[in-house]
């Protein structure tokens, strides 16, 4: 693809003036980093970066029979939203139960809700959910909402630096709980996040965009790329859809066991398969012993069996190399594996998931 | 990006600098570090060891790709700027200071035969499109 066929946001000016590194992602020309990504990562960690998200769609949700509607898409139960402006993850599933998208969905109040689907799965998604609506609640309005840009500020001092610039939003946000959003006026402030920091989600008219995002930098907060995005996600134990999980994966197998909401009957698409299909793999965490950096697609060799890296990279935090990785259902954390690393075979410890969490390492004591 | 105009330079992104003493110095150039973006490892050839041009003598690992380190003149290896272990960023900082390692050159006339500024610049341009 060329790269006038390159979708921008509506920040893609100020990126070229903070002399970003552009790449590809999903179809967007997008930030890789600024000049380093390890200090925007440590920025992150230590203060406060803002990332822009516009890339991922927003798709508003809306009529009587909503929520009804939501049960029967979403794995996880949108049920669990009880207080008006309260978020939750949940995968969307196919009939075969494979993963077709990892989302976030939002109460907005009454019959109103708001869902942040990953830009590379964006057009395919909207695609399903309108067939979905077609077939199961013909009555629901569904928005994409290309006219918004979104920014994730994230950072131990991320909401203190957002309302500096904003003063007003210190009264709407400062009571918000984790994964807790509230609208004041056309901006909508969520309490979420992708770095495994405290921050917010800032969803505001694409026209707003840009005057924020510099209201942010001269407030401190450092431009973050998707570079630094990608090493705090996973150090954080997030999944990348498209490399953690995709269609041909379950949520068993890709560690989202917990977002599958199973109490009851509630009959949502997917469900009758997952009851048929046995886990093939689990999705664990990998502690490289040995210098060198682990990358996805590297063949992982066990006792237990053989296995794959779905996402690696060199933490800056811990200053070693950790991985997502599929390994065969009996792998335990504590026990060691190989992973073909270039041309060497190199030990790697599995380990549970996050690694690092509001700045401090959760690796085992073992682990030196 | 900078080339300095008094080193020597292979395609492979290397750069070569002749020394007061008759060695050559050997890092990875200002093209190479941008493309590669943050390092994180360094791994030069030991001391004691012999390389031989063009051919493979280590690995630079950044946070988005592991990349092999090629000999731009052969000879052996007599020392190792062991900075670069605890601080391989410092390659991305100046990739013109941050020498990887010294080589007694087996065949002086080698590092004659390399680029000159002009050349590797050429090589840079080809390299952005």
């Amino acid at each position: 693809m060329s790269p006038t066929e390159l979708k921008r946001t509506p920040l893609f000016d100020a990126h070229r003036r903070a002399h970003a590194r552009l790449t590809d992602f999903g179809g967007w020309e997008m930030p890789l980093h600024y000049g380093s990504q390890i200090e925007e990562h440590h920025r992150v960690r230590c203060d406060a970066g803002v990332f822009d998200v516009s890339h991922m769609l927003a798709i508003d949700v809306a009529g009587g029979e909503a929520r009804s509607f939501l049960g029967r898409l979403l794995a996880n139960d949108i049920a669990r939203l009880a207080l008006p402006g309260k978020a939750l993850y949940s995968c969307m599933l196919n009939e075969d139960g494979g993963v077709l998208d990892d989302l976030i969905v939002y109460w907005r109040g009454e019959d109103r809700f708001r869902m942040v689907v990953n830009a590379g799965t964006a057009g395919k998604d909207l695609a399903w959910i309108e067939r979905q609506r077609d077939r199961l609640a013909a009555g629901v309005a569904l928005h994409p909402r290309r006219d918004l840009a979104m920014l994730a500020v994230q950072g131990p001092r991320a909401r203190e630096r957002v309302w500096q610039c904003r003063p007003a939003l210190r009264a709407q946000s400062e009571a918000l709980a984790a994964f807790q959003a509230r609208e004041h006026g056309l901006l909508f402030v969520a309490r979420t996040g992708y770095t495994g920091e405290d921050g917010f989600e800032l969803m505001v008219p694409a026209a707003d965009a840009e005057a924020l995002w510099n209201d942010l930098l001269d407030a401190g907060v450092a431009p973050c790329g998707l570079g630094a995005r990608d090493t705090l996600r996973l150090e954080a134990g997030m999944n990348l859809y498209g490399q953690d999980m995709d269609e041909s994966t379950t949520p068993f197998e890709a560690g989202l066991r917990w977002t599958v909401a199973l109490a009851g009957t509630r009959d949502f698409i997917g469900r009758a398969a997952l009851a048929q299909r046995a886990p093939r793999w689990n999705l664990l965490g990998l502690l490289l012993r040995e210098r060198g950096v682990l990358r996805s697609h590297q063949p992982v060799r066990s006792a237990r069996g053989s296995g794959e890296v779905t996402s690696g990279t060199f933490s800056p935090t811990l200053g070693r190399s950790i991985a997502l990785a599929r390994l065969p259902v009996a792998a335990t954390p504590g026990e060691m594996v190989e992973v073909q690393v270039r041309d060497r075979w190199l030990p790697a410890q599995v380990v549970n998931y996050p690694f690092v969490r509001r700045g401090k390492s959760l690796l085992p004591d073992d682990v030196v | 990006m900078t080339v300095p105009a008094d080193l020597k330079y292979a395609d492979s992104h290397e750069w070569a600098r002749l020394e007061a003493d008759g060695t050559v110095s050997v890092g990875i150039t200002d093209h190479a570090q941008d493309r590669l973006g943050d390092l994180v490892f360094v791994e030069a050839p030991k001391v004691g060891q012999t390389v031989a041009k063009g051919k493979e003598c280590g690995v630079v690992e950044s946070v988005k790709a592991a990349s092999d380190l090629y000999a731009p003149v052969s000879g052996e290896v007599v020392a190792v700027n062991q900075a670069l272990a605890g601080s391989p960023e410092k390659v991305n900082q100046d990739a013109y200071a941050a020498w990887m390692y010294r080589v007694r050159p087996s065949d002086p006339a080698e590092l004659n035969a390399l680029l000159d500024a002009a050349a590797y610049e050429k090589v840079v341009a080809a390299d952005q499109h």
